[in-house]
C-alpha cells in the first residue's frame, strides 16, 4: 500500500471541525456538570481553529501561490488567548459557585427561574 | 484621504486602556477608608474623555487605517459617544451601590472601562477578528461584574450562566467567522461583500445565520433571548443597566456594519430579509407580552429591553440611510430612558433591598423625584409624545415604511400600545399604591444628578430632536454613501 497516494484535503479538515463543533454543541446542553460544559466549550472553539488554519493552508495560500498569507494562523491564535481567558473567568466563577452550594451540578442552578 | 495621526485617531481608546489600569492600580493601592474617591475620579475622568470623543465627531477626520483592520468615521464615534454617556450615567448612579460591597471596589470600576473600551473597539472595527477582539474584552469583563456580589449566590448563579451561554454563542460566532474566511479569504468587511458576489451558497447562507446568531445573543434577538431575563435578575442593578444598554447598543453597531457592508449582496437580501423581518417582529411581539405578568422590575426591564430591540431591529431591516438614523436616534435616547428606569431601580434596591413592583408602591409619596424620573422613563420606553421615544420611534417605523415593509411597523405600533400597559401598571404602583410601612427613601448626591440629568435629557430631546436628528443623520450618511 502506497501512503503517499493517501491525500488529506481541506474536506476532511472540515468534517473534523464540523464534528468537533457537534460534539461541543451537543455536551453543552447535554452535560450536567459545570466543568463537563466548560469543556465543550473549548472543542467548540477548537473546531474554529481547526477551520481556519485549514482553510489558510489549503485554500488562500494555494490560491495566490504563496505560503505567507497567515490571516487563518493569526485568527487561531486570537481565539486561542480569548478561550484561555474566558475558562480562567469561567473556573473561577465555578468555585465561587461551589463555595455557595457545595455542587457543580447545573440542574441545582436553579435560583433564578428560567 | 486627509493625513492624520493614528495616536490621534485612537485617543479614546487609549485613553480608555490606560484609565483602566490606573483605576486597578488605586484601587489596591489607596487605603480602605479613602476609596469613596473611586466614583467621582473615574467619573470626572469619563466625562474627559467624554468631552473630547464630542469634539471628534463634528472635528475629526474620517481615516481607515492599518489595512482597514480601524475604521474612525463619525458613526464609530457616535457609538464611542454613546457608550461613554452610558458609562459615565451607570457610574455616577452606581457610588453608593458600589460603597456597599465588601471587597473589590477599586476593580469595579476598572471593569466598567476595559468593557467601555471592548464596546469602542466593536464599534471601530472593520473587519471581523478585530471585531471578536472587542467583542470578548466587552463580554468577558461583563462576565465578571455580573458575578461581583461573589457571597450572593443568585450573582454568581447569573455569571456562570451568562458565562456558558455567552461563549457558546460566541463559539458559534466564530464558527461563522471561520466559513466567511473560507469562503472569501478575507475577514474585511468590504472585501468579504467583493467576495461573497451573487449567488447565495449553502455555505455563505450556512456562514451568515451564524453570524447573526451570534450577534442576536447579544442583542437578545427572540429565538437567543432567554437567558436575559435570568442574568439581568441575578447582577447587580447597575450592571445589569450597563448590560441592557450598552451591549446591546455594541452588538447592534456591529450589526449594523455586518448587515449593511457584507451581507448586502443581491443573493442575501431576499433570504435575509425575510429572516431579519420574522425575527423582529417574534422579538417586538413575545417580549411586549412576556413582559405583563412580571413581578420583579429587573425582570420587567429585561423583557422591555428585549422589546427595544425589536423595535431597533426594524430600523436595520428599512436598508436605508433613514433606517439607520433611526436605529442611532433610538439608541442614543434608550440609553437615556433605560438609564433614568434603572438608576430609580437601583436606589430602591439599594434602601430597601428588594426588586419587587410591590415594593415600589406609594414611591410617589416617599421619595417623589424617583417617581417621577420613573414615570418620565418608562414613557419615554413606551413611545408616548412629549418625550424623546416617540420621536425615536416615529422616525424607525417611517423609514421602514418607506422602504416598502408596512406590516412590520404595524405590528411594531399595536406591540407598542401593549407595551403601554405594562410600563403603566408600575407608575400605578407607585402613584396609586399604599405603601404603608416602607421607608422614606430621599435621593441625594450624584444618584439624584443621574436621575434629573437623564429626565431633562429625555424631555429635551423629544421637544427638540433636531440637533440630535442631525448628529444621528451625519453618522448613519459617513457609513453608507
Amino acid at each position: 500500500m502506497n501512503l503517499s497516494n493517501l491525500s488529506v484535503g481541506l474536506s476532511t479538515y472540515l468534517l473534523v471541525g464540523a464534528m468537533l463543533f457537534s460534539i461541543g454543541l451537543y455536551g453543552v446542553f447535554a452535560k450536567r456538570n459545570i466543568i463537563a460544559i466548560l469543556m465543550s466549550i473549548e472543542l467548540m472553539l477548537n473546531a474554529v481553529n481547526i477551520n481556519f488554519v485549514a482553510f489558510n493552508r489549503f485554500v488562500w495560500n494555494q490560491k495566490s501561490g504563496t505560503n505567507y498569507i497567515l490571516t487563518g494562523h493569526v485568527a487561531a491564535l486570537f481565539v486561542i488567548v480569548v478561550a484561555a481567558a474566558e475558562v480562567a473567568v469561567g473556573l473561577a466563577l465555578v468555585i465561587t459557585i461551589y463555595r455557595n452550594r457545595q455542587s457543580t451540578n447545573v440542574d441545582e442552578f436553579n435560583w433564578l427561574k428560567w | 484621504m486627509v493625513d492624520f495621526n493614528i495616536a490621534t485617531v485612537l485617543t479614546p481608546e487609549i485613553a480608555m486602556a490606560a484609565l483602566a489600569l490606573i483605576l486597578l492600580a488605586i484601587g489596591l493601592l489607596i487605603p480602605p477608608g479613602a476609596r469613596k474617591g473611586m466614583m467621582p475620579l473615574t467619573a470626572f475622568s469619563l466625562l474627559g474623555v467624554l468631552g473630547y470623543t464630542l469634539f471628534d465627531f463634528f472635528h475629526g477626520t474620517k481615516a481607515l487605517f492599518l489595512d482597514g483592520l480601524y475604521l474612525h468615521d463619525q458613526f464609530a464615534v457616535y457609538f464611542k459617544v454613546l457608550f461613554l454617556a452610558a458609562a459615565l450615567l451607570v457610574v455616577l448612579s452606581s457610588g453608593g451601590y458600589v460603597q456597599k460591597l465588601a471587597e473589590h471596589r477599586g476593580e469595579f470600576y476598572s471593569l466598567i472601562m476595559t468593557a467601555t473600551l471592548g464596546m469602542m473597539i466593536m464599534a471601530g472595527a472593520g473587519e471581523l477578528i478585530t471585531m471578536y477582539i472587542g467583542l470578548e474584552l466587552m463580554t468577558i469583563s461583563f462576565y465578571i461584574l455580573v458575578a461581583y456580589l461573589s457571597d450572593d449566590a443568585r450573582s454568581s448563579e447569573a455569571g456562570i450562566k451568562y458565562l456558558v451561554l455567552g461563549a457558546t454563542s460566541s463559539a458559534i460566532l466564530l464558527y461563522g467567522i471561520s466559513l466567511v474566511y473560507g469562503l472569501t479569504g478575507s475577514t474585511q468587511y468590504t472585501e468579504i461583500a467583493s467576495g461573497l458576489g451573487a449567488n447565495l451558497s449553502p455555505a455563505s447562507f450556512l456562514a451568515t445565520v451564524f453570524l447573526l446568531a451570534g450577534l442576536g445573543f447579544k442583542i437578545s434577538l427572540v429565538p437567543f433571548h432567554l437567558w436575559a431575563p435570568d442574568i439581568y435578575e441575578g447582577a447587580p442593578t447597575p450592571v445589569t443597566a450597563f448590560l441592557a444598554i450598552a451591549s446591546k447598543a455594541a452588538a447592534f453597531a456591529v450589526l449594523i456594519r455586518v448587515y449593511l457592508l457584507m451581507m448586502n449582496s443581491q443573493a442575501f437580501s431576499g433570504t435575509g430579509q425575510t429572516l431579519l423581518v420574522v425575527l423582529a417582529a417574534l422579538t417586538m411581539i413575545l417580549g411586549n407580552l412576556i413582559a405583563i405578568p412580571q413581578t420583579n422590575i429587573k425582570r420587567l426591564l429585561a423583557y422591555s429591553s428585549i422589546a427595544q430591540a425589536g423595535y431597533l431591529m426594524v430600523g436595520i431591516i428599512a436598508e436605508s440611510v433613514a433606517g439607520v438614523k433611526g436605529v442611532l436616534f433610538y439608541a442614543m435616547i434608550y440609553v437615556f430612558a433605560n438609564m433614568g428606569a434603572f438608576a430609580v431601580a437601583t436606589h430602591v434596591s439599594e434602601k430597601q433591598g428588594s426588586d419587587q413592583i410591590k415594593d415600589f408602591a406609594g414611591l410617589a409619596r416617599r421619595s417623589p423625584l424617583a417617581a417621577v424620573v420613573m414615570t418620565a422613563s418608562l414613557l419615554s420606553l413606551a413611545g408616548i409624545p412629549p418625550l424623546a421615544g416617540f420621536v425615536g420611534k416615529f422616525y424607525l417605523f417611517s423609514a421602514v415604511m418607506d422602504s416598502g415593509y408596512t406590516a412590520i411597523a404595524y405590528i411594531g405600533f399595536v406591540m407598542s400600545m401593549v407595551s403601554v400597559y405594562y410600563y403603566l401598571s408600575v407608575v400605578k404602583v407607585m402613584f396609586l399604591g399604599e405603601g404603608e410601612g416602607l421607608p422614606d427613601i430621599p435621593v441625594h448626591g450624584a444618584v439624584k444628578f443621574t436621575m434629573v440629568f437623564t429626565m431633562l435629557i429625555t424631555l429635551a430631546i423629544g421637544i427638540y430632536p433636531t440637533p440630535l436628528a442631525q448628529m444621528a443623520a451625519a453618522a448613519a450618511q459617513s457609513l453608507i454613501k
